[in-house]
């Protein structure tokens, strides 16, 4: 990956987009003092915490699913500060449209942990009924949509909701996440242009982290850089180093208050990497070299607000130590608690297709029970 | 003889593919990870080592991209084969499949009839929840101008792919990704077909006959054993191709057993079964002893943790056979 130019406003977008720098953050944690206001010291400690605690649970369920305890798990290790950071700039009802790899995002918008491991674990108490694969997540009260496998379907829904939220005088912004991979999806394409073309208000926020599973990001495109497309399609896109938290907050303050001001789309492309395994099916050792991970854990973004942290004279190492413990307890805590509550009840399975299940679905379970009384005439409770 | 090997599925499609770009120059791949990486499950594992990346080529993420691609790569006279990394995400592909591929050689009055072979793991069991269980085959089946077929066990795999490669029109291939490694049989290494369009009877039997088509198979015959344990005998037809599909090895079958009960993944409404049962039943109805019959998966989204639910399995295979004996 390319991208260290020292503005991140590109092509014919300058003109709309104020200049935002790519990166704020020094090497030994300063900022510029015009930067420092763009976020107190009380925000640093929670956002700190935050990106401590995403990744105390991304190593726990990494573990789990090695032991067999968990069907599948993703980390987001290295790119938290833009999954943080971009959810940082929302109000607390501006949806987020998320893919697979945001949890920071979830966990600043204090989605609360009990719920997002009752879903990972699928059981009984998951607001989405066991239904989906672990981190496919949906929190209504929290504005979270539902989590969708097929890459890129929620481009376009963020286009709509914005058009939905204009329409409707609520003022929310869209956030929509996704991968550089699937910036070469028709979907991707197709919402980038509708939001141009309705001048939706939305964001939309491209983790380029390097590889989509094993592809590399210049085999996606041969374009230098992702964010020049906002321009073909007639709004500002910018590139950002996506692990310096204030430079993610700086652009992605703007682009919310430039979209919620009628001011239209924005596309933010912001250079991460996937520190980990694409998902615990992948195995990178196959496509990249160990210490290409290892080259950019110099670039860490918890490492690096951490040094922005002690600049400011906050989290000390102490302080640090302690809250990893208290994750780490909290979590194992929770883990035994949602591991324990029974999977979702059999009727579950025929609810919600439609609202009320047809003639078909019915006759289907009433058989399937007929089946179950014969075979385990005790397991099931007939609904 | 020629020399065999004891070899899994994702080992003979493997080979088939190998076994095709050599003898085939024309022949290339295209697909999500499909290169240097071999495929996320390996089915093209080394291929572009062998034959470079113009022919073994990584594709940006995005089907239609790929399905269109392939078949404008066809029309200048290259023969893909695209693989769609799940069943699942073919849907983002389905207008170039369904509008352009399916329909070029009968728009064109057959003045041009682009050959692609798309390859898809398919299938539940592997707890992949809605996004990477389902068996779409029936949205392909009712699209004319294309074939759809499926292995079973690693000898039909290597063959019917070999098969689909060389036939001039649009194969649809799905791959039972549960029993990719699962499955493990002899292959000849030798270069070899298994024609498409006609049905394989994988056990004989008289009381009652079971169609299946993919991770089904081995499901049925599991089934015809235990219920042999029962005292029934029954016979399990590997369908193999749906479209076209061989209706008339079933229809001798049934002519015989009086008795048959279609199995599939896929929901029940509108499935593959329902067309089987209708396509049989004209010739079949003077020797039925009981009504034609149907296990599908239920007409919901696959589900995740409740999944051993929907999978229709050897068990509950046993309990229509039973109820359709005893009818
Ligand atoms: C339509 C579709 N095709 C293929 C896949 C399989 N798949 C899952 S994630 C992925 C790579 C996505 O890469 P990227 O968009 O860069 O996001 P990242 O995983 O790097 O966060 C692929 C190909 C999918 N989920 N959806």
């Amino acid at each position: 990956m390319s991208g260290s130019a020292d503005t991140a406003s590109v092509g014919a977008t300058k003109a709309e987009f104020p200049e935002v720098p790519f990166a704020i953050l020094n090497a030994d944690g300063s900022c510029d003092p015009e930067y420092r206001e763009l976020i107190d010291d009380a925000d640093v400690v929670r956002v700190l915490q935050t990106l401590w605690l995403n990744r105390v649970i991304d190593q726990r369920f990494l573990k789990l699913q090695r032991q067999g305890r968990l069907g599948f798990y993703m980390t987001s290790t290295g790119e938290e500060a833009t999954t943080i950071g971009a959810a940082y700039c929302l109000r607390d009802d501006d949806p987020i449209f998320l893919t697979y790899r945001e949890l920071g995002a979830l966990l600043w918008r204090g989605v609360p942990l009990e719920m997002l491991m009752n879903q990972l674990i699928g059981n009984g108490q998951d607001v989405n009924k066991g239904r989906q694969m672990p981190i496919h997540f949906c929190f209504r009260d929290w504005a979270v949509p539902s989590i969708s496998s097929p890459v890129g379907t929620q481009l376009p829904h963020a286009c709509g909701f914005g058009y939905a939220s204009r329409l409707r005088g609520t003022a929310q912004v869209p956030l929509a996440f996704l991968g550089e991979g699937t910036a070469s999806q028709g979907d991707f394409h197709t919402a980038l242009n509708f939001a141009g073309v309705f001048r939706t208000p939305c964001v939309f926020v491209i983790r380029n982290n390097g590889y989509a599973i094993s592809t590399p990001e210049s085999q996606q495109t041969a374009s230098e850089s992702l964010a020049i497309r906002a321009s073909g399609y007639g709004f500002p896109g910018i590139r950002i180093d996506g692990n310096d938290f204030l430079a993610v907050i700086n652009a992605m303050g703007q682009a919310v208050e430039r979209a919620r001001g009628g001011g239209g789309p924005t596309l933010v492309e912001a250079l991460t990497y996937r520190i980990g395994a694409h998902s615990t099916a992948d195995d990178p050792s196959v496509y990249r070299s160990a210490d290409e991970p290892e080259r950019w854990r110099a670039l860490d973004p918890l490492e690096r607000l951490t040094a922005h942290a002690r600049w400011r004279g906050l989290f000390s190492e102490e302080d640090e130590r302690a809250w990893r413990e208290s994750c780490e307890a909290r979590i194992s805590a929770l883990v035994t608690a949602c591991e324990a509550w029974p999977p979702p009840p059999l009727e579950t399975l025929f609810q919600d297709v439609l609202r009320d299940p047809g003639l078909q679905l019915r006759r289907q379970r009433d058989r399937y029970l007929a089946y179950l009384r014969v075979r385990e005439p005790d397991a099931h409770e007939v609904p | 003889m020629s020399e065999s090997k004891s070899m899994n599925m994702i080992g003979a499609l493997n080979q088939a593919l190998d076994l095709y770009l050599e003898r085939e120059t024309n022949a290339v791949i295209l697909g999500e990870d499909v290169g240097h990486f071999g495929g996320v499950f390996r089915v093209t594992a080394g291929l572009q080592e062998k034959y470079g990346v113009e022919r073994v080529m990584d594709a940006p993420l995005a089907e239609a991209g790929i399905a269109g691609m392939a078949v404008g790569m066809a029309l200048g006279g290259l023969e893909p084969i695209i693989e769609i990394q799940f069943a699942d995400f073919i849907f983002p592909a389905i207008d170039q499949i369904v509008n352009e591929l399916a329909k070029y050689r009968y728009r064109s009055g057959a003045q041009y009839a682009p050959k692609v072979v798309v390859r898809t793991p398919y299938g539940g069991g592997i707890r992949g929840g809605h996004y990477h269980s389902q068996s779409p085959e029936a949205h392909f089946v009712h699209t004319p101008g294309l074939r759809v077929v499926f292995p079973s066990n690693p000898y039909m795999a290597k063959g019917l792919l070999l098969a689909a490669l060389e036939c001039p029109d649009p194969v649809i291939f799905f791959e039972p990704k549960r029993i990719y490694r699962a499955s493990q049989g002899d292959v000849p290494l030798e270069y070899y077909t298994v024609p498409l369009d006609r049905a394989w009877t994988m056990r004989h039997g008289e009381d009652a006959t079971l169609v299946a088509w993919g991770a089904m198979v081995p499901i049925c015959l599991e089934a015809a054993a235990l219920a042999e344990g029962e005292g029934y005998d029954i016979e399990v037809i590997d369908l193999a191709s749906l479209a076209p599909y061989d209706s008339a090895t079933v229809e001798r079958s049934v002519t015989r057993t009086g008795r048959l009960l279609v199995v599939h993944e896929a929901p029940q409404t509108c499935g593959f079964g329902a067309e089987l049962v209708a396509g049989v039943q004209d010739v079949v109805f003077p020797y039925l002893e009981a009504p034609l019959r149907r296990l599908g998966g239920f007409d919901t989204p696959f589900p995740y943790t409740l999944e051993s639910h929907y999978m229709p399995s050897a068990d509950r295979i046993l309990f229509e056979l039973r109820e359709l004996i005893d009818y």
